[in-house]
């Protein structure tokens, strides 16, 4: 029982499981040994040889560069610059987006301790300048921390002769007025067009 | 309101804090509060760090502070009515927060202020102890937070920054030298006695002085002054007023 106890110890460890709902899923794969466990065993096992982090935009997947950087279909001239690979992927997700992506590894924070020199911003920078990009558009996060550095990255790439866009912010699609934050109107209407 | 409430129930059990049978007791208060710091705590809720006005720089558990809705609320320097309760006093307990005043959101598209309100958050809930109340604090950081908007925003922060060393028992006399007296050319900042030093006098010792920073127009104004007052005798700024009572170390900007 010792092997499953450290299954369901590792499970717990998931985003949204706690040791309840681990104790299910394990339970659920030892029902569905053929069907489930191995076929997941051997899919992490693959995932943890395979995967790799793109050293030219920081996303992760299998190859590098990865599947974005390589794929010539993209436009190379637009570059989106994202906090997380979480972020990117909400962006791709929309299927809107046909650039190349940017993907800084975090935010810059004060209170974490967390610089310029702690984020991929060398790699954008020199990107930037190297690269026949004409656009970078900024998609941090609407947060202190987020705008902070997206401040920040508007002044580093001044020298790179790009023109730096931002996100649009304000009322989100299905938003009613009346349910609004403050923050959100304020910036809807400082946005408005 | 800004009193802390030990509040009973009847419940029928009350062995771990002494309370007599069928009585179990509580922690509880209200209080205004500027949101230093949110992080995440599990899947959804965040530990709040606030500077409330009665009651310090308090932490406390939001549950759902992740949520789309609450987000926005727990951004740095926004003002919230908070209610915090506990088991026990020493106990982490949970905030109930509600939005007063969003001033992070006026704030975002301007990088200087946006960093001037960053930096006020993060030296906040860096310096200060715990549970200790700091009124005067609380209402200088809401001026200065208010002032953000404004055209004469870098010399209330300078003004807000000196009055928190004072707070902290680091406060410095600018007004006038401390060798000779005088209040014009001053250019050192003696680590010893926290005053400021003349160029003239403070030449032989300046690899022992710190430099006196250059300072904004407002702050630059009253330093010409012996940074004391305006010349139509005004208080400098309105976050000085709070900050600078009578009889403490900066009472040279008062």
């Amino acid at each position: 029982m010792r092997e499953v106890e450290h299954l369901i110890q590792l499970l717990s460890r998931l985003p949204g499981l706690g040791p309840r709902s681990a104790r299910r899923a394990a339970l659920h794969l030892i029902k569905k040994p053929e069907t489930l466990m191995e076929p997941l065993a051997k899919a992490l096992n693959t995932t943890a040889a395979a995967i790799r982090t793109c050293s030219n935009c920081g996303n992760v997947d299998t190859v590098d560069p990865c599947a974005i950087c390589a794929d010539t279909e993209r436009d190379g001239s637009i570059l989106c610059v994202v906090e997380e690979v979480a972020d990117l992927w909400a962006l791709e997700r929309t299927d809107v987006f046909s650039g190349r992506y940017h993907v800084l590894g975090g935010r810059l924070s004060a209170l974490d301790g967390i610089g310029p020199e702690d984020l991929n911003i060398p790699g954008l920078i020199s990107r930037a300048e190297t690269q026949a990009i004409t656009e970078v558009i900024l998609a941090t996060n609407l947060t202190v921390d987020g705008q902070t550095t997206a401040h920040y990255l508007t002044d580093r790439l001044t020298a790179a002769n790009v023109t730096v866009t931002q996100l649009a912010h304000g009322v989100p699609v299905g938003g009613e007025l009346d349910y609004l934050d403050d923050g959100t109107l304020t910036a809807a209407l400082r946005a408005r067009r | 309101m800004l009193d802390l409430i030990l509040t009973c129930e009847k419940l029928p059990s009350s062995r771990s804090t002494g309370a007599p049978a069928g009585v179990r007791c509580r922690m509880e208060w209200m209080d205004r509060g500027i949101v230093l710091s949110a992080r995440r705590h599990g899947e959804s809720s965040v530990v709040l760090k606030l500077l409330t006005q009665e009651h310090g720089r308090f932490a406390g558990v939001v549950r759902g502070g992740q949520s789309r809705r609450n987000r926005g609320v727990l951004e740095q320097g926004n003002l919230l009515s908070a209610t915090w309760r506990a088991r026990l006093e020493e106990h982490l307990g949970n905030f109930t927060v509600e939005l007063e005043k969003g001033h992070a959101a006026r704030l975002l598209d301007r990088p200087d202020r946006l960093a001037a309100l960053d930096s006020t958050c993060a030296i906040l809930d860096v310096c200060l102890a715990e549970r200790e109340p700091h009124p005067e604090l609380f209402a200088a950081t809401l001026a200065l937070v208010a002032a953000l908007d404004g055209d004469d925003w870098a010399a209330h922060l300078v003004a807000w920054e000196i009055g928190l060393l004072g707070e902290l028992g680091f406060g410095l006399d600018l007004s006038c030298c401390a060798a000779t007296g005088a209040n014009d050319g001053l250019a050192y900042v003696s680590p010893r006695s926290g005053r400021a030093v003349s160029l003239s006098a403070g030449e032989p010792y300046r690899d022992r002085l710190l430099p006196l920073p250059a300072v904004p127009a407002g702050a630059r104004r009253g330093r010409a002054g012996g940074y004391r007052r305006r010349p139509d005798n005004q208080r400098l700024f309105p976050a000085a007023a709070y900050l600078f009572p009578a009889g403490r170390a900066t009472a040279g900007f008062a």
